[in-house]
């Protein structure tokens, strides 16, 4: 098993899809003659041609939507958005037609077209470069919406979203390309459903995705090594259809629960797994879910500022402590 | 168009007028729900078209104001009436209504809702028959409205960009649902529009079947032979409302009047009895033959269907069974 960076296991599946099935294309703007901002489709236009490897104008709605139209007839669009805040641009194509053309057809279409966005705060991106916009997106019905945390989950959630009926949303993080982690050198399939458990423990259940998950796991050794308290780290890569029963089963283990976001509480991941906790199993706790979230602020450039508004391991650390009264 | 294609040509677009018009009915009785967008007045534009292309062959999609046109790519008429009923054997099994007809086996890939919203799907599809290497072209239908979105000229650019095999037919009927084009458009010769994207297009009288067809011919025939999109403006006028919650105060009657003395359907009928092909007895007898049609075959098959059971709410928003949900289907 190979430890590969996250951008080369997203290049690894573009790679092997392309060549697994001629009506795979890929989309999006720079991702061609210019490699891809994040890399991931880095060469795929020498080998795969300009029908197959297409430079789009900036024009989000625009080549989302032909992206959509193109997979009504069965090709296979792999949608790169530069980053979630254009990604706006395109929720009229992906939340109108993408997500309820099966539904309003009567089942007679579907769009299987996969869209990747990179998400999240960076370095000093500033409001409009910096948004997390999964809340969103998790809500519409008719889409899917995974969120991978690491190298393996990222080669696997795209092979098999390009291969799923199902129009799939991929959240990834503009600080995570670079991250390094094992990929099976065989070809591997990640379910688009579940959940994993990162880091076993007894004592509080944190839920984390994509970039929490580290901030989880971060704090999970903090935790056990200074305050002898055992977390259990839950990643939550498949936002929609989220995972219900794993949530459930974690929590019925340590009767606490901790949920951590990048975005901004209201209306976010947070909100909704402590509402499913409240849902099925509520007399499991031991004292109120808690969500660690980001400032409800446009993120700021100065880099105090972008720091101060957004979590992070330590936030987390603080959080289960005043829970457990340490 | 030989004789015998215009009297059918006449038959269908009669038809299409009286299920439209029994459909205004329906609606008043409170037998269709929702928003209903009826073509009355605009049938040449459709059918003039569709004559020149190959339905059932070719892709068709268009907006809200779609009956007509799923009519003629080949949809049964009956299951787009009991679509309207809302009904389990309704074209989108009652789950779409009257702005979501889809008939995929005969290529009629949908009514759109968003104004201008089926602009980039078009170019998709596009797309995907030129991968293919098929000759099929996409026939993109839409109101001059919609060419104030920024679809239509993301799609525009994207289609001329790669050349892709689509053709974009503009139904100027003059209005965006209330407000008339001069006061929402800068330009309104639609075809001028396009210049600024080097795609070839026209303007028609969308009035007179036999002017939209020829024109329709030249335009599949660009598309077709592989030269790129081709973009069709056909000057029409629709008879009732923007859809029926529209009182319709916003045009004159004298602009009515006017209109409705170049009739898509008289003018093709007036045409055929001074050509002596047909008779006013002729065409009266059609007629008949055809409101009994709607009534006992077309209204009688909607009113008698089931409607979808509340067990299959959920049916239809994802894939059923897909193996690769679960990471492989190996």
């Amino acid at each position: 098993m190979a430890e590969i960076m996250y951008w080369e296991a997203l290049r690894r599946a573009h790679d092997e899809e392309m060549a697994n099935d001629p009506l795979v294309i890929v989309m999006g703007e720079d991702i061609g003659v210019a490699g891809g901002t994040y890399k991931a489709t880095q060469g795929l236009f020498d080998k795969y041609g300009p029908e197959r490897v297409i430079d789009t104008p900036i024009s989000e709605n625009g080549y989302t939507g032909l992206g959509i139209g193109a997979s009504f007839l069965g090709v296979r669009p792999i949608i790169e958005i530069m980053s979630v805040n254009f990604a706006w641009l395109a929720m009229d194509q992906l939340f109108n037609s993408a997500a309820k053309v099966r539904y309003m057809s009567g089942g007679q279409l579907q769009a299987p077209v996969v869209v990747r966005s990179a998400g999240g705060t960076a370095h000093q991106l500033g409001a409009q470069h910096s948004a997390r916009m999964e809340k969103v997106f998790m809500g519409i019905a008719g889409l899917r919406v995974v969120t991978p945390s690491n190298p393996r989950q990222a080669y696997g959630l795209l092979k098999s979203a390009v291969r799923c009926n199902d129009p799939v949303y991929i959240n990834e993080h503009e600080l995570m390309y670079n991250l390094k982690g094992e990929v099976p050198d065989e070809e591997y399939f990640h379910p688009l459903v579940g959940s994993e458990v990162a880091r076993e423990g007894s004592d509080v259940s944190l839920f984390g995705y994509n970039i929490s998950v580290h901030w989880c796991l971060q704090a999970a050794e903090t935790l056990s090594k200074q305050f002898g308290i055992e977390a259990e780290v839950i990643d939550l890569y498949a936002l929609s259809p989220i995972d219900r029963a794993g949530i459930v089963s974690s929590v019925r283990k340590t009767h606490r629960a901790v949920v951590v976001e990048e975005a901004e509480a209201p209306v976010g991941v947070g909100a909704e797994v402590i509402a499913i906790i409240n849902e099925e199993c509520f007399f499991e706790l031991d004292t109120a879910p808690q969500r660690v979230s980001a400032v409800n602020v446009p993120i700021p450039y100065n880099h105090t500022l972008e720091k101060a508004a957004i979590p992070n391991a330590g936030d987390v650390v603080e959080r289960v402590r005043r829970m457990f009264g340490k | 168009m030989n004789v015998a294609d215009k009297k059918r040509l006449l038959r269908e677009m009669l038809f299409a007028r009286r299920f439209e018009e029994r459909c205004y009915e329906a609606y008043v009785e409170r037998k269709i729900g929702g928003f209903l967008h009826l073509y009355s007045g605009e049938e040449a534009c459709a059918f003039g078209v569709l004559e020149a292309a190959k339905p059932g062959h070719d892709y068709v999609v268009t907006s809200y104001r779609d009956h007509v046109h799923a009519i003629k790519a080949g949809a049964d008429p009956r299951k787009v009436m009991a679509e309207l009923y809302a009904r389990e054997t309704g074209s989108s099994k009652g789950r779409g209504g009257s702005m979501h007809i889809f008939d995929v086996e005969h290529r009629f890939m949908g009514g759109y809702a968003l104004v201008g919203g089926p602009f980039p799907l078009a170019a998709g599809m596009a797309k995907a028959v030129k991968m293919k290497g098929g000759d099929e072209i996409v026939v993109c239908f839409l109101g001059d409205a919609a060419n104030n979105q920024g679809t239509f000229h993301e799609s525009l650019n994207m289609a001329k960009l790669w050349d892709l095999p689509v053709l974009y037919v503009c139904e100027n009927n003059l209005y965006g649902i209330g407000t008339r084009i001069d006061r929402s458009t800068a330009v309104i010769d639609q075809y001028k529009r396009v210049s600024g994207y080097n795609i070839p297009s026209a303007q028609e009288d969308g009035q007179d079947v036999e002017k939209v067809y020829q024109a329709a011919q030249k335009a599949v025939k660009h598309v077709r032979s592989g030269k790129g999109p081709y973009f069709l403006e056909l000057m029409t006028y629709r008879y009732r409302g923007h859809s029926m919650s529209d009182s319709n105060a916003y045009r004159s009657k004298t602009e009515e009047r006017m209109w409705s003395r170049r009739d898509p359907v008289i003018m093709l009928r007036d045409r055929l009895i001074e050509a002596g092909e047909i008779t006013r007895d002729d065409y009266k007898n059609m007629d008949t033959e055809i409101l009994d049609e709607i009534e006992n075959e077309v209204i009688a098959f909607a009113e008698s269907s089931p409607e979808p059971r509340v067990e299959e709410l959920e049916k239809y928003i994802l894939a059923e069974n897909d193996p690769w949900v679960y990471g492989g289907g190996r």
